[in-house]
């Protein structure tokens, strides 16, 4: 058993303690946004924030996590307000498929709160996720009206 | 009557958190027996448009979504001739099983071959069309005027002579129950209103940025179990025996499952108890010859058949071999392409319930029709007891043209009737049973006369055929016109170059290693093979790459234009600056023509691209936005490839497993992408692949400006070498 706080609420979930917390979330939890990619924190689809740290949460053991803040992107819009980030995305037409998005808007969601105005290096440096579909020019363009907005 | 199968509520819980809308569903009754109506009792304006009373229009897409945009571009172009307002306008997939049903009345599902708009452009648009004067009679009729009298826009039809006017929405219960009429005609593209315009936004967006947006893996169905599954890691080799009895007291699982002959599935409560399992359990393959097979092994063969007498020759003109013969000059050199998974961001995955009487499957797919034959097959159910409901791709590239993976999910729930059963593959699954971008060698052989031009051309090709794992019925006497995208005499994917004596063939070569459809296909190796070639060959005449292409350009002008727009954006002709060099190239698939220049430095073994420009002509840009974004996401996916991408064989399979050994550009890597959206009008080219396989050979050729080094094998990081 597992007490997990998620997006503010509380969840007490019957898992083993080694399980991903990617999985708790989607299958215990039942929230679907946070997308499964890789399972060895490769694709950053699994992103999610643990105590405003974004974190590749198919390679973090739910033992490791209770207790701590977690935000997933279902958590990002308070009163179904959209983010800064995430109306820059809708405006940029930026995500294709969008699979990889969830895992890409809370990378870049952690990386402006620590850098309000980034440069392209800090994107670069920061910004690590895998998208196949090639999005980079449009999520590049997407972050920094972001950080001109916010 | 019109019969449409009804759906029942589960399907639709998923499908319209899917797609945002009314899911289409045939109700005759109480509403009379000509209309057909929509779930929420909105009548169809014949088969491609629904009107609800608050005028928002629901407009069906039989083709799929998987990040090109084709869903909102066919939106665009049923709007367009539909004259109605795209600020109401709506979407929804239309079922396989309804197709049937309906006598295949939205045509063709299949999405791939960037064919989705061009070669439906013509009956969506129709559809739209025959709608608006459906709208316009109603309306007429209303008013005891004729429809001659009457105009549509912004969804309001109008009598010119007395300006009344009425809301599609206040019409669209007559004009459900009017004669479709015949024939109407077309806008002219010229006139068009919302298709070709920028600032059309796409439909799916929103969704996409909040979690909300269900893909295939999120399915949840009540009393729902999780299968992981693991197949032969040798293609084409069976389960010897599997001892399920070791991990049947696991926690969470349901039940061990042979799949076919050459695959084993766990089903348990969650998928992670059911990997957790299967990753536990003993299971014996059985060996043959294929274990025997690798990557070096594959080589030789197809080096073989560089050289070997029987071939199919796709492209002849004139005698390449007595031009050869008595060239003054002769170039040749060899290249080598090899496999690539899609690596989609979403592993394969597909939800099925069966019992006796229907069969059920949920699932991102980019061949409706294609997932329900497989379903159909491996039910046994008939096809009046078959249905599809197709989610939101987590992109496809190709490989989601197959349905193994729902053969597979039906194979499972048919073990477990009553049960859905959701069967999602690990990454590590899906890296090693893709349906691979087929490996091939080339020998291009290049004779010049004594003035420098080039007179003989031989492009020999040895390697695999999809067509013959997949499609052998699209084969013309053995042999696959596929491998000759690029190289054709003339259509979708024809030659730019006008060669005395040309001769290209192919010795067909099909290793074990399953191929398919990968977004570009042979367009991306072809490109290197003969855009790189060709500035090997300038180089051996002494002329300049872009000069020496121009001269055997002339009968190709829309092959020239692109490649001329790139060149003068580049500026190809003023000196790049210090550090800086430029490479270029130019072909054509998919019915579209496309070229690419680039400027590069080379530091050490790191390669900094620092712009592509990329031009295309694809005849009409229905989005034009969202063309710059596929030339963009294209050149990802394609130099993702030339620098990392390579799947290798080892005992008859594949080594990688994962992002960590078979890597994927990052932001970082992203050079500037300039594109150029030029068309010209007259045809109907695609948009999703066509652009991706000119970067390759742009870049390769500036490496070798930058280092007069060719590469002719990849990946590039084999050579050492990566992005900066």
């Amino acid at each position: 058993m597992a007490r997990l706080i998620i997006n503010g609420q509380t969840h007490d979930v019957d898992v083993e303690p080694d399980t991903p917390l990617l999985w708790v979330i989607r299958e215990n939890i039942g929230m679907t946004g946070t997308k499964y990619g890789c399972g060895i924190a490769q694709c950053g689809a699994c992103t999610v924030h643990i105590d405003g740290v974004a974190t590749r949460s198919c390679s973090m053991p739910v033992s490791a996590v209770e207790g701590k803040q977690i935000t997933t992107i279902e958590g990002l819009a308070q009163n179904g307000t959209p983010t800064a980030v995430q109306k820059a995305w809708a405006d940029l037409d930026v995500p294709q498929c969008g699979y990889c998005q969830s895992g890409m808007i809370m990378a870049v969601t952690a990386l402006l709160k620590e850098k309000p105005k980034p440069t392209d290096a800090d994107i670069d440096r920061t910004i690590t996720n895998i998208c196949r579909c090639g999005t980079f020019q449009q999520v590049r363009a997407a972050i920094h009206q972001a950080a001109a907005n916010a | 009557m019109t019969h449409i199968p009804n759906i029942n509520r589960r399907a639709f819980v998923v499908s319209s958190a899917a797609l945002g809308g009314g899911l289409a569903l045939g109700l005759d009754l109480p509403f009379g027996p000509q209309v057909v109506r929509a779930a929420d009792g909105s009548p169809e304006i014949g088969a491609w448009v629904v009107i609800r009373p608050d005028d928002t229009v629901v407009i069906r897409i039989a083709r799929s979504e998987m990040g090109q945009g084709t869903l909102t571009g066919l939106a665009q172009l049923v709007a367009e001739e539909l004259e109605c307002d795209w600020s109401k306008v709506t979407t929804e997939y239309p079922t396989p099983g309804q197709s049937v049903a309906r006598k295949r009345v939205w045509g063709d599902f299949g999405t791939g071959g960037s064919r989705g708009i061009r070669e439906s452009q013509d009956y969506v648009r129709k559809g739209g069309a025959t709608a608006r004067a459906m709208l316009i009679q109603a309306a007429a009729n209303a008013w005891g005027v004729p429809a001659s009298e009457c105009t549509a826009a912004n969804s309001v039809v109008t009598h010119t002579p007395t300006g009344r006017t009425v809301k599609y929405g206040a019409v669209a219960e007559a004009a459900a129950k009017i004669e479709p009429p015949k024939d109407v005609p077309l806008k002219d593209p010229k006139d068009w209103k919302i298709a070709g315009k920028r600032g059309i936004k796409r439909l799916d967006t929103v969704d996409k940025t909040t979690g909300k947006m269900v893909y295939g893996i999120d399915v949840k169905l009540p009393g729902m179990l999780n299968a992981a599954i693991k197949a032969s890691p040798v293609f084409g080799n069976k389960v010897k025996s599997i001892d399920a009895a070791k991990v049947a007291s696991m926690k969470g699982v349901k039940k061990v499952v042979q799949v076919g002959d050459n695959a084993v599935a766990v089903v348990a409560d969650t998928w992670w108890h059911a990997k957790t399992a299967l990753d536990a359990l003993p299971i014996v393959w059985e060996e043959t010859d294929n274990n025997k097979v690798t990557s070096a092994s594959i080589a030789q063969w197809l080096k073989e058949g560089l050289d070997a007498e029987q071939v199919f020759v796709g492209n002849q003109n004139g005698d390449a071999k007595a031009g050869l013969g008595k060239a003054a000059k002769k170039v040749t050199a060899e290249y080598a392409y090899p496999y690539q998974n899609h690596a989609t961001m979403e592993p394969m995955n597909a939800t099925a319930l069966y019992t006796p009487d229907k069969c059920e499957v949920w699932c991102g797919t980019q061949n409706g029709e294609g997932a329900f034959a497989a379903a159909l097959e491996a039910s046994g159910l008939p096809a009046e007891k078959v249905e599809v409901y197709k989610i939101m791709l987590g992109g496809g590239f190709g490989r989601r043209g197959r349905a193994d993976y729902v053969t597979q999910a039906v194979l499972i729930a048919k073990q477990m009737p009553g049960t859905p059963v959701k069967l999602l593959w690990s990454r590590e699954e899906d890296m090693q049973h893709c349906t691979y971008h087929p490996v091939t060698q080339a020998r291009l052989t290049a004779g010049l006369d004594d003035k420098g031009n080039l007179d003989s051309l031989h492009i020999r090709i040895s390697g695999q055929s999809i067509l013959t794992a997949i499609f052998p019925s699209r084969l013309i006497n053995g042999m696959d016109p596929a491998t000759f995208q690029g190289f054709a005499a003339k259509g979708e994917a024809s030659i730019g170059y006008s060669v005395p004596n040309l001769l290209v063939d192919h010795a067909m070569r099909n290793p074990h290693v399953p191929p398919g459809f990968w977004r570009g296909v042979n367009v991306n190796q072809n490109a290197i093979y003969l855009e790189c070639f060709m500035d090997e060959v300038a180089k051996e005449a002494g002329v300049d790459p872009l000069e020496f292409r121009r001269k055997l350009m002339a009968d190709h002008p829309k092959h020239l234009g692109v490649l001329n727009a790139v060149a003068e954006r580049i500026g190809w002709t003023t000196p790049p600056p210090a550090g800086v060099f430029r490479g270029i190239a130019q072909h054509m698939g998919y019915g579209s023509y496309v070229a690419a220049a680039t400027e590069i430095s080379v530091d050490g073994n790191k390669v900094k691209i620092h712009r592509i420009v990329a031009a295309t002509d694809p005849g009409y840009a229905v989005n034009p936005d969202q063309i710059e974004r596929q030339i963009a996401g294209s050149f990802v996916y394609g130099l993702s490839a030339l620098f990392y991408g390579e799947i290798t064989i080892k005992g008859g399979a594949v080594e990688q497993e994962n992002f960590d050994t078979y890597n994927s550009m990052r932001i970082s890597e992203m050079p500037k992408v300039e594109p150029i959206v030029m068309p010209s009008g007259g045809f109907w080219g695609g948009v999703g692949e066509p652009t991706i396989c000119v970067a390759p050979p742009a870049v390769l050729n500036a490496i070798f400006a930058a280092t007069g080094k060719r590469y002719r094998t990849f990946p590039l990081k084999n050579h050492g070498l990566s992005l900066a």
